[in-house]
């Protein structure tokens, strides 16, 4: 089990409202992500279900039970910290007993049960290394075993794979997602990288300044984002958002169009390229578009536009998206 | 780019090293090769460095006049007494205040080391007199605690400093792998700890042994502890230098060593907060 239903929970810090008021629930087995950029209050609000901070005002709900006035040792969740948290005097073996010892369990339940872990992570051969020997992906490891042996209702995890290079953190957060298949328990995952969130999750929480902007899949998120923010937090490159005439000729106020759905080559819009940059799979181009502004495109990978040519540009026009004067989407 | 070091600047640098340690260490290298002098060369000019006539006379001398064991035993009780009582307040304190700050910790920390920059003579007097209403004057107890109130915020301090570095993260990670508060502290905390613990501790043994205002100040003769002792030779008689040597000698020994073999321990003591 690991159901979460979260009710109307707020986080004030003094006078600053961290989390004025979030509704939340969360289905057992679910893969959650909580995006949003640094200080938006996705680390606060993971903390208050893990219990490390007292909700102000609210209710959280660990499968049908109010766990708001628990202690973290009592809610039945583990949670992977984003400096990983090892416990620098003790040997991998003993760190990811820990919880063990703590719930109680005899010594040889406690090997039994680190060895069938560490099996599991490829970390049977640093089970007598301390955290200071091991490298950063095996670390991580370790934190996750420590986190896995318990066998809790929930995972939480606190941006896991920042502190990692750019290649370990493809291959972690691949092994992330399999661990999920796996145990198929459910797992709140903390991220300011979006990129990270379309590819693992079940389900988005988009946040900003502590609200929920959006709740939805991934592809939910990119198809059909509520609002401006959405819109431009989701997806990258980033969706383009053009005012004034061009919006009005839409009936909105502002438009917006992802880098991916305008062609080169033909169409309405015309305009200098400012900059070019060919990954070989891709182009990313800026353009300077007549009467509308700056414009970025990505396109095919050979393609040979330069700095300084005129093209023009077709925006497909079913992949436009509408917004009113407060932001919110026009559907 | 790593700068090349050639074995000429190697040897100038070891030899600036030297010199500087030996003019640093002169005054005690002194002390303990007057301590050997018979009377007449220690006060020889020129002065004698090694040709002397070596002897033992004066620490035989010393003991004779005073028993060294008792001042010895004075000091070994008030410097770690006050150690260890300053340690059960301030190991509570220093929790609080980098676990649980609130809103006037940093103030409270400096206000505590404010109390160090005042003379201490601008207290003598109030503290006298309460001692002598207390019947304090001239007891261990008494200046176990004066000189525990005296070391505290260093104590604080320095605990305050060494518990910052332990990571909250870890602290939290211990209490979602289910640990309660004891817990956390037995198998957590104070493992991370015990360096820091282990260096306040020594630093402030010395500090307290070589404290000499309020331990000449408030003792005659039944908690007089080391510093009392050297006192003792440096005036009633008229001035003695070998005997003087010999009784600083003795009064030092202990904690010279002590700190020889805890060196590294005392270097990490001494540098806190500055190396991460």
């Amino acid at each position: 089990m690991g159901q979460i239903t979260l009710k109307a929970v707020r986080k004030s810090f003094g006078e600053v409202h961290v989390i004025p008021g979030v509704d939340l629930e969360i289905a057992d087995g679910e893969f959650v992500v909580f995006v949003g950029p640094s200080g938006c209050g996705k680390s606060t609000l993971l903390r208050l279900i893990a219990g490390l901070e007292d909700t102000s005002a609210g209710q959280i709900m660990i499968d049908g039970k109010d766990a708001t006035a628990l202690p973290p040792a009592r809610r039945g969740l583990a949670m992977v910290f984003q400096s990983y948290a090892l416990y620098p005097h003790m040997t991998v073996r003993k760190n990811i007993a820990f919880p063990l010892k703590m719930a109680g369990l005899s010594e040889a339940e406690q090997a039994k049960k680190v060895d069938a872990a560490a099996a599991v992570l490829n970390l049977t051969a640093y089970l007598d290394r301390r955290p200071g020997q091991l490298s950063g992906g095996q670390r991580q490891r370790v934190a996750i075993g420590r986190a896995i042996v318990r066998e809790p209702s929930a995972f939480l995890f606190d941006e896991p794979l920042s502190n990692l290079d750019a290649a370990l953190r493809v291959t972690m957060r691949q092994e992330i997602s399999e661990l999920h298949q796996t145990l198929k328990t459910t797992m709140i995952y903390v991220t300011h990288d979006q990129v990270e969130a379309m590819t693992m999750a079940d389900k988005i929480v988009v946040l900003n300044a502590g609200r929920i902007e959006q709740v939805g899949s991934p592809l939910d998120l990119y198809r059909a984002p509520d609002n401006l923010f959405v819109a431009g937090f989701i997806g990258s490159p980033k969706m383009n958002f053009i005012e004034g005439a061009e919006a009005a000729r839409h009936k909105a106020h502002t438009i917006g169009i992802r880098p991916e759905h305008i062609g080169v080559g033909s169409g309405n819009w015309e305009g200098t390229v400012l900059l070019s940059e060919h990954l070989g799979s891709d182009s990313f181009i800026k353009v300077d578009v007549d009467g509308i502004g700056i414009i970025n495109v990505r396109a095919g990978g050979e393609l040979g536009i330069h700095h300084g040519n005129r093209i023009r540009l077709a925006p497909d026009a079913d992949k436009i998206h509408r917004f009113d004067q407060a932001g919110k989407a026009i559907r | 780019m790593s700068r090349a070091i050639t074995p000429q600047a190697k040897a100038i640098n070891t030899g600036l090293a030297w010199s500087v340690a030996l003019l640093i260490a002169f005054p005690i290298l002194w002390t303990v090769l007057t301590s050997f002098k018979p009377e007449p060369q220690a006060v020889a000019s020129p002065p004698i460095f090694l040709g002397f006539d070596w002897t033992i006379q004066n620490y035989i001398d010393v003991q004779d006049q005073r028993a060294y064991f008792r001042y010895f035993v004075n000091s070994v009780v008030i410097s770690i007494g006050s150690t260890l009582l300053g340690l059960i307040i301030a190991i509570p304190a220093a929790w609080s205040m980098a676990f649980v700050p609130g809103a006037r910790t940093k103030d409270l920390l400096m206000w505590m080391l404010s109390t160090k920059m005042m003379p201490a003579v601008g207290v003598l007097v109030p503290i006298y007199l309460i001692f002598i209403r207390l019947g304090l004057l001239d007891t261990r107890i008494g200046l176990t605690v004066v000189l525990m109130l005296i070391n505290l915020p260093i104590i604080i301090w320095m605990l305050y400093t060494y518990f910052k570095e332990i990571p909250a993260d870890i602290l939290e990670a211990a209490r979602m792998d289910g640990a309660g508060l004891r817990e956390e502290i037995l198998y957590v905390l104070t493992p991370m700890a015990v360096p820091g613990i282990a260096s306040t501790v020594l630093l402030n043994i010395i500090l307290a042994w070589n404290e000499s205002f309020w331990t000449i100040n408030l003792t005659t003769v039944n908690a007089a502890p080391l510093t009392a002792f050297i006192a003792g030779f440096s005036s009633p008689q008229g001035l003695f230098y070998a005997k003087l040597s010999a009784a600083s000698t003795m009064a030092i020994a202990p904690i010279l060593i002590m700190g020889w073999f805890s060196q590294k321990q005392l270097v990490r003591g001494l540098t806190f907060g500055a190396v991460k």
